[in-house]
């Protein structure tokens, strides 16, 4: 988890981690790594990876045979001394951007990621206008001579 | 003849819908009160007509009545009555028939409990809520038919799913299309407003309590749903950002939406186009709901409902409805008007922040969804948008929206005074920012954030009873004048007070329960132990058993805490035999702490068996949190100002309530 320090510093990004971070799983007793360390980037690892013949489910929640030999195959390369972006890169080379539960930004998911801050944007920009077009018709308008001489007169009479 | 009188029935509902679509209509446009006053008992005659044809297919159902091929394909003899009903409604075409009935039945209690709503307003809700109708009664009858026979009629059927055989997920459609189905009303009356190009106060009054109603059922049929996958999916899990689950939670962040715009368009008369494109955009999520879901574009644990030649249908339906009713608001619209002003820190304000967090939220479900889908049918490229895009874009949407929920009810109508209502949580927010510094003294290790998440959930529980405590107590009362003004107060404000309560709830249980869960995976033989959290499992070995349509193995683990027993979980492997399929039954304790859950695996070598073990802290939480919500929402409902009914035409003004200094 090393690795990830800097995101750390954004508040939402490590809220993310906590989040994502937590595994829950069909791991078998028998895949499990003697060090506790490569274990839990293992495991880390196999929550961002789908499993391909299930519905999102990452393959470390999965107990279709498939998620198994995925598994498998993450702790594998682990043991041999991949970093956790080799691992993943290996597991892409094979299965497609579709086995990434978060999918990487290129130019075809770049709508994706900017369409929810787009709408925001777009609603606050929409909010801001909607205010400022009633704040200047409700009557912020300054009185006119007409409206201010019967003023003076009501005012006068009483 | 049972089932032809079922089919005959659906036949004779369509003829009853378009005649309750177009004389209305016809009504309303040649100022032909007769007509208009058609729409009524065709709502009502419609009802009957679909619930006999519901009652029909039950019936075919009970009888295991495998002649007709939709009880051959999704029943069987041998199968609990329970599974037999709950059958009904656990395949396509049974469930599109239940989707009509319900509707049938909102359109009905219009007609019987609309006896004040202006008569011109009730002939176009109905004509509109007759024209959805009309719409999937023709589905249902030319694509979808239930009541399709066999001959010669097969000796058993090939049964129910087995993880359908599930007493949550027997009721969690109903309730469900109860929600889904209940968002019509509020389209309906969106669209038959446009078409007066007249709206109102009153309007709003009458759509609330169908609204809070659909609402209701929505928040418990997802909770059900959520509540079934953890106990029967086998490893705890609550939420899977699946694509069928987002079908349902995006009509419940709009309608959420929808739920407080509605009262700013009630209480100020502001908001009047927002309200009516929301209330739009909240059926078409339904529609679209159904329409994922029952097109099979998805393939999904949900596959059950997978048949791609009835998604144009469907897509054809949605087209209609939702263009045409955005069409009109295009037209229309611009009649309505605007309404009271508001400063931007006042009640109205707060209501915006929710309605723009709200919709922000949902569309970010809304992308997150079908843009695998958009990209594949474009490019052929395949992604995966799975929980890590949902929790980096959803969360920092909802949190703002948690933190701002306690001030909404503490400031007044119009203007507000932010640094007063901030005084009124000062106890809230101290008591929460200490028990997150507590939590966060007390696991250094992290994960950091969660008890940040917790201080949150208590924040949103103490300043809904803040809220109540400032409204009785406010200028120096005494004990007599509390308990005095404790029962006077409307139960819309305890309403909404246990509603966010509820929310608090739930959002505690999510946090604890991800981030501070223990699991143990673990091979044990008999006699062997386990320990996860300072429970310790014996297992005792595996016992067979045979249930009324499946065999079993169950696991036996004997539980003890610091030496004393506790309980015996007897998590089990279920073998469906006339389904050929396996489920998982896991073995839960509960108990205030959380959740002691076990599930048996497969056996390994040596007579020793795979197990998992998880410990999920306060998870209960999020259910009786949904729970809290419902219950919040039927105070609501039981407010005197929406029992009586809306207001007379005259637009009577409520009585202000208390928060207005």
């Amino acid at each position: 988890m090393a690795r990830r320090k800097p995101l750390f510093a954004l508040a939402f990004g490590l809220w993310i981690l906590v989040l994502a971070a937590v595994p829950a799983g069909a791991v078998q007793p028998d895949e499990i790594l003697a060090d506790p360390s490569l274990e839990a980037r293992a495991r880390a690892i196999s929550a961002g990876l789908r499993c391909l013949v299930c519905q999102n489910q990452s393959i470390d929640d999965s107990d279709a045979p498939l998620a198994r030999d995925l598994r498998l195959l993450v702790r594998e390369r682990l043991q041999q001394g991949d970093s956790d972006g080799e691992v993943v890169d290996f597991i892409v080379a094979r299965y497609g951007e579709f086995v990434l539960l978060k999918p990487r930004f290129t130019w075809t998911t770049a709508l994706l990621w900017f369409a929810t801050p787009a709408v925001l944007a777009a609603a606050l920009v929409l909010i801001w206008l909607a205010y400022r077009r009633r704040a200047g018709s409700a009557g912020l308008a300054p009185l006119s001579a007409s409206e201010k001489r019967r003023l003076k007169r009501l005012l006068d009479e009483s | 003849m049972i089932a032809e009188t079922g089919h005959y029935a659906l036949i004779l509902a369509l003829a009853v819908a378009i005649v309750q679509t177009v004389l209305p209509l016809l009504g309303a446009r040649l100022r032909d009160p007769q007509l208009a006053a058609v729409a009524a008992p065709a709502a009502q005659m419609q009802f009957v007509l679909v619930a006999i044809a519901f009652a029909a297919l039950t019936i075919a159902y009970v009888t295991s009545d495998f002649s007709v091929e939709n009880v051959w394909r999704n029943s069987h003899s041998a199968k609990p009555l329970l599974y037999k009903i709950s059958g009904v409604w656990g395949n396509h075409e049974g469930s599109m028939v239940l989707w009509v009935l319900i509707l049938a039945l909102f359109g009905a209690s219009v007609a019987a409990f609309g006896a004040n709503l202006p008569r011109q307003l009730k002939a176009n809700v109905l004509a509109v809520q007759g024209s959805i109708a009309a719409a999937f009664l023709l589905f249902i009858i030319t694509e979808s038919n239930p009541f399709t026979r066999l001959s010669p009629a097969p000796f058993d059927g090939e049964g129910l799913n087995p993880v359908l055989q599930d007493p949550a997920l027997a009721f969690h459609p109903p309730f469900l299309y109860a929600g889904y189905v209940g968002f019509s009303m509020a389209f309906s009356f969106a669209v038959a407003a446009l078409i007066d190009g007249r709206i109102d106060a009153a309007w709003a009054r009458w759509v609330r309590p169908w609204t809070l109603a659909a609402w209701m059922c929505l928040t418990l049929g997802i909770a059900m749903g959520s509540w079934w996958a953890y106990y029967e999916l086998g490893w705890g899990g609550f939420w899977f950002w699946d694509p069928v689950e987002n079908a349902s939670f995006m009509p419940w962040l709009a309608g959420t939406a929808l739920l407080h715009s509605a009262l700013v368009m009630e209480k100020r008369d502001a908001l009047k186009v927002w309200t009516i494109l929301l209330a739009i955009i909240t059926f078409s999520l339904s529609l679209m709901g159904t329409f994922l879901v029952r097109s099979g574009v998805l393939t999904s644990v949900h596959a059950f409902a997978v048949d791609p030649a009835r998604g144009i249908f469907i897509l054809a339906i949605m087209g209609v409805f939702i263009g045409g009713a955005l069409a009109l608001f295009a037209w229309r619209a611009p009649l309505l008007g605007q309404g009271g002003l508001f400063a931007p820190i006042s009640r109205e304000g707060a209501l915006v922040l929710n309605n723009l967090l709200l919709t922000t939220a949902c569309a970010a479900v809304f992308v997150g969804t079908l843009y695998p889908l958009a990209l594949e049918a474009l490019t052929g490229d395949k992604i995966s948008v799975g929980a890590p895009f949902f929790n980096l874009t959803f969360i920092p949407l909802i949190v703002p929206l948690l933190i701002a929920v306690p001030f909404g009810p503490l400031l007044a109508w119009k203007r507000g005074d932010l640094v007063a209502a901030a005084q009124r949580l000062m106890a809230a927010a101290a008591i929460a920012i200490g028990v997150a510094i507590l939590l966060l003294a007390l696991h250094q290790r992290g994960p950091w954030l969660a008890p940040i998440g917790i201080g949150l959930g208590l924040w949103l529980i103490l300043g809904a009873l803040s809220e109540i405590a400032y409204r009785v107590k406010r200028t120096g009362a005494d004990s007599a004048e509390v308990w005095r003004r404790l029962r006077n107060l409307p139960r819309a404000a305890y309403g909404s007070a246990l509603a966010h309560a509820g929310l608090g709830l739930t959002v505690i249980g999510i946090v604890a329960t991800t981030a501070w869960r223990s699991e143990a995976i673990v091979a044990l033989k008999p006699g062997d132990t386990a320990e996860i959290a300072g429970y310790e499992l014996t297992f005792k070995g595996v016992a067979p058993n045979q249930g009324p349509n499946y065999r079993e193995r169950i696991g036996i683990f004997a539980v003890a805490r610091g030496g004393r027993a506790v309980t015996e979980l007897l998590p089990s492997k279920r073998e469906f035999t006339v389904e050929k399929s396996d489920t998982t039954e896991a073995g839960i304790h509960a108990s205030w702490r959380g959740d002691l859950y076990a599930v048996l695996g497969d056996p390994l070598d040596g007579g020793a068996y795979s197990a998992r073990l998880y410990f999920n802290p306060l998870v209960r939480l999020i259910w009786l949190g949904a729970l809290v919500m419902f219950a919040g929402g039927a105070v609501s409902l039981s407010d005197r100002r929406l029992r009586v009914g809306a207001p007379m035409r005259g637009r009577t003004k409520a009585a202000p309530v208390a928060a207005s200094k």
